[in-house]
């Protein structure tokens, strides 16, 4: 009884509150836009009884996922999410790794204040961190205003509201979650490993390629995906870093949400967006439970 | 004037404790406890001995309700155990973690039981004295789990399952986490405090010597099924099986086939060898397979032929000195390894026995112990 | 001994840099008392006066706050809960739906869980308002709650709880007398975790908000869509402020207690 009670709360909370909620999305992915409250057709009157309900369900249809594919805005956006997503994991690995090596060569003594260090910035306002780019990256802002300085520009770049201001603001927001699992697989790794290739006769580079990088093959991949995985639908980073050439869905879903009030149409984004999602959260899952395996 | 001997399994009126009836518990496909049927009376020191997964613990577990058997009944003072939560139980146990409560003290953690009797305070703060004089520890009520010492965490928790004054203890390899020295210490303590409270002990152990040394009977367990039953004397004397035989102590078994002659039987175990001869008061039939079980320290080795029925010739092959025994492999015609062992007396070198001597190895008629199998 | 070389130094250093330069940047000119923002013209604190001022940032402040604590608390519950379902519960009918839906929030993106939530709303005919929002952040942050406990109660030595079954403890009083005390540290930064989780949130707040109760990411949001502005530099060292402090003093109380957790528990169980 009590048990059922234990199961039961909780289970009952995410049902109604993630499951049922992503049931309605998919549902009115199906339904046409109308001009009405709220915005779409056919509505469940589960009072007509089944004759409704097979009413409604043939008035359910794929419209909106076939307008999805003729629009060549969206298709752009998913592939252009996907893209930016690809690039900016790479960049937050390449500066992200060798953070987390140098930490875990650090003295014992130092890694907790290091890693304090890492975290810091996670429980710190993500609005806030990216806004803080705005001020630099402007064409009068401090990056501009310190390569004119050094005189290796003589005319302002423009940064801010481009691509290259999304990466940015990217490596820079999502840093802690590359380093962080990099670190720990890192940490754990047996500096005597090291050693031992050296006296097989590696080179210190080639026992940093064949020992180090497998060593934390578990935490490259934990890390890209959890870069990797968000970004795909990030919205605030595009809203206030990019520029009207910055296409990314989370953005495009929220503004067909609010400008448009096209629900129907913002419902389908979501669904695809999730199904383009699900191949990579899987393989995450895949990943962590191999690294759990390997440790128990 | 002899004390009685305590042996209330030999007294056909005594009732038992606990009973085991044909108990079987399966995880799944694997058994861990095989049809069991056991008894044990109140008062004994009762050890469950065996290797890793024989099911000794489950055993343990299913007395203290967090197992339910598959099949079979656990009786406990003549009632049906089934359905009984572990808390509503007059069984306690000691874990073999010690599972004490990292954030109570040493007085807290041995009155945790008690409070939840809804004992008067009191009454719990003289039983937790008396339990904290019992085991020694008054110096430590105040203290933290983890501020004091492994041998005093192993009585706290000693005193913790006590305290409540259960009929039945149950102890999870209590010793399994002290060194060497401490562990022998604790085992005296242990029979005597079993001693002083009369509380009826049932221990897990995989350590043949701490169940020899505690135990007033010792079962001897594999893969679920109870080999036997029998006082520490009996199991080392007369082990009833070669598993037996072999799982405690150090043994020379050897194989060959039966002839009945005066007391016991002739066996022949080489081709071209004389047949060992033992006393048993099994019965074979004739060239019926059996083993021979003799304890090293039964074999008497020499340089000279001895008179003994028993001897054999042999070339020494190895040497190990214990300091106070020296056990010598000899390596008897046809290539068959035997032990055999005696007490370093003399100073080292006085001792004429070295590598590669021919020596004889003998024994009395009684040493060794025919067996089935 | 691990090898510190010059490479090692340099890659601390420029990272920390990067990660820390635009939050310094961002402090040092809430402190500018020019407009504009790119021109250093002298001390002042005359923004921060400003920002006292805002009726509408207080309000959101306020309304931010309120459904922090609320959401991080009864997250807090439930997700405890749903670690101990679980680790503890074995299997039952629908156990993998159950755990699904305890990790997919996590990997979802903000948007379709806000649109979800959302659309919800409107179908059950629900007001938004601070409600929504608090069920809204209770969901998500309640799965961040399990993943949190879940992890300490893996290495929960099980025995504990058996030796005050065994000591006379229903389930319930062995969950209230030992368990809990012992993974208090973890619940505690589930809760923190919560918390910092619900104030930060913009994206999942904007679907869900109503005209009666704007959080203040949102207010945030849509001032700095319009560009910098040294009210919002004030308002961010402030919060940066808040959070450093928040952190390091949690972090040095949690640093304590869970060494001596674990020195305890560990003790209690080797010897």
């Amino acid at each position: 009884m009590r048990r059922f009670a234990l199961i039961a709360v909780p289970y009952a909370w995410l049902l109604a509150l993630f499951l049922v909620p992503f049931l309605i999305v998919f549902k009115i992915s199906l339904s046409d836009t109308a001009i009405a409250i709220p915005p779409y057709t056919p509505t469940l009157d589960i009072s007509g009884g089944w004759a409704a309900i097979k009413g409604f369900l043939s008035e359910l249809d794929f419209e909106n996922f076939v307008w999805l594919t003729e629009d060549d805005l969206y298709w752009k956006a998913y592939l252009s999410s996907v893209r930016i997503a690809l690039i900016s994991t790479i960049l937050t690995l390449l500066v992200g790794y060798p953070i987390a090596y140098a930490m875990a060569r650090a003295a014992p003594e130092w890694r907790p204040t290091l890693l304090m260090l890492v975290i810091l910035p996670f429980w710190t306002s993500f609005l806030i961190r990216v806004y803080a780019w705005m001020g630099i990256l402007s064409n009068e802002g401090l990056l501009n205003a310190f390569l004119l300085w050094t005189g290796l520009i003589s005319e302002p770049l423009t940064i801010l509201n481009t691509n290259a201001a999304v990466y940015i603001g990217i490596v820079y927001t999502y840093l802690p979650f590359m380093i962080l699992p990099i670190y720990s697989a890192l940490e754990k790794m047996d500096d005597s490993l090291l050693e031992a290739a050296e006296d097989l006769g590696c080179s210190r580079m080639e026992a940093f390629w064949l020992v180090t990088i497998p060593l934390s093959k578990q935490g490259i991949i934990a890390g890209c995906f959890l870069v990797f995985i968000p970004v795909v639908g990030e919205f605030v980073i595009p809203s206030l870093l990019g520029g009207s050439g910055t296409l990314m869905i989370g953005k495009v879903l929220f503004e067909e949400f609010f400008n448009n009030r096209d629900w129907p149409v913002a419902s389908a984004v979501a669904v695809i967006l999730l199904l383009i999602l699900i191949i990579p959260i899987i393989l995450f899952q895949r990943n962590e439970q191999k690294a759990r395996e390997a440790e128990g | 004037m002899a004390e009685p001997v305590f042996a209330p399994w030999a007294d056909p009126n005594e009732k038992p404790l606990i009973q085991f009836k044909g108990v079987t518990k399966r995880f799944g496909d694997f058994v861990a406890i095989d049809n069991l049927t056991q008894d044990i009376f109140a008062q004994e020191f009762f050890a469950l001995l065996g290797p890793s997964g024989c099911g000794k613990t489950t055993m343990m577990r299913m007395l203290a309700g967090f197992e339910t058997p598959t099949e079979g009944q656990i009786l406990i003072a003549g009632q049906d155990m089934a359905g009984v939560p572990p808390n509503k139980r007059a069984v306690n146990m000691m874990f073999q973690s010690y599972a004490l409560f990292p954030h109570l003290s040493v007085a807290e953690n041995i009155a945790f039981g008690l409070k939840r009797e809804g004992m008067p305070k009191g009454n719990i703060d003289d039983r937790v004295k008396e339990m904290l004089r019992l085991t020694r520890l008054e110096r430590f009520a105040q203290r933290k789990p983890h501020q004091i010492s492994g041998g005093q965490r192993q009585r706290v928790a000693l005193a913790r399952s006590l305290a409540k004054a259960p009929k039945l203890l149950l102890l999870d390899e209590p010793l399994g986490a002290l060194d060497a020295k401490l562990r022998q210490q604790t085992q005296f303590e242990l029979m005597d405090i079993q001693e002083k409270t009369g509380t009826t002990f049932v221990i897990v152990t995989h350590d043949q010597e701490e169940a020899m040394t505690v135990a007033s009977r010792v079962a001897v367990m594999d893969e679920g099924r109870i080999m036997q039953v029998a006082t520490p004397a009996e199991i080392y004397e007369q082990p009833n099986s070669v598993y037996v035989a072999d799982f405690i102590g150090d043994v020379n078994i050897i194989e060959g086939t039966a002839t009945p002659e005066g007391k016991g039987y002739d066996v022949a175990w080489a081709e071209g060898q004389r047949p060992f001869h033992a006393e048993t008061d099994k019965s074979f039939s004739k060239d019926q397979r059996c083993f021979l079980a003799m304890r090293p320290e039964k074999v008497a080795i020499s340089t000279d032929e001895p008179e003994a029925r028993n001897r054999v010739q042999g070339k020494i092959i190895d040497i190990a000195y214990l300091g106070n025994l020296s056990t010598y492999h000899v390596e008897l015609p046809g290539g068959t390894m035997m032990k055999a062992q005696t007490a370093n007396t003399r100073r080292l070198s006085r001792r004429a026995l070295t590598w590669e001597d021919q020596v004889w190895l003998s024994w009395t008629d009684t040493a060794a112990v025919m067996l089935e199998g | 001994m691990k090898r510190f070389s010059a490479f090692n130094a340099v890659s601390l250093t420029l990272g920390f840099a990067f990660l820390y330069l635009p939050m310094l940047i961002l402090v040092i000119y809430s402190f500018n008392s020019s407009k504009l923002v790119t021109v250093w013209a002298g001390f002042s604190t005359r923004w921060y006066g400003e920002l006292l001022q805002n009726e509408a940032f207080l309000d959101a402040a306020w309304v931010t706050i309120r459904v922090a604590v609320v959401s991080s608390t009864i997250a807090t519950v439930l997700g405890t809960m749903a670690a101990l379902v679980l680790v503890r519960a074995g299997r039952f009918a629908g156990r993998t739906l159950f755990s699904g839906m305890i990790y997919a929030p996590l990997v979802m993106p903000e948007v379709i869980t806000g649109l979800s939530l959302l659309l919800l709303f409107i179908g059950i005919g629900l007001d938004r308002g601070v409600l929504t929002i608090i069920l809204a952040h209770t969901t998500f942050s309640m799965c961040y709650v399990s993943v949190v406990v879940s992890s300490r109660l893996v290495s929960f030595d099980r025995s504990l709880e058996e030796a005050a079954l065994d000591l006379g403890c229903t389930p319930f009083q062995a969950f209230r007398l030992v368990t809990l005390p012992i993974i208090a540290p973890a619940v505690i930064s589930g809760w923190l975790l919560a918390f910092t989780l619900s104030l930060d949130d913009l994206v999942i707040a904007s679907f869900t908000a109503g005209p009666s109760a704007t959080t203040l990411p949102i207010k945030i949001f849509s001032a700095v869509r319009l560009g910098v502005s040294p009210e919002i530099n004030a308002l961010s060292t402030i919060m940066i402020g808040i959070v450093t402090v928040g952190v390091i003093t949690a972090s040095l109380i949690s640093k304590r207690a869970t060494l001596r957790q674990q020195a305890e528990e560990q003790a209690a169980i080797r010897a």
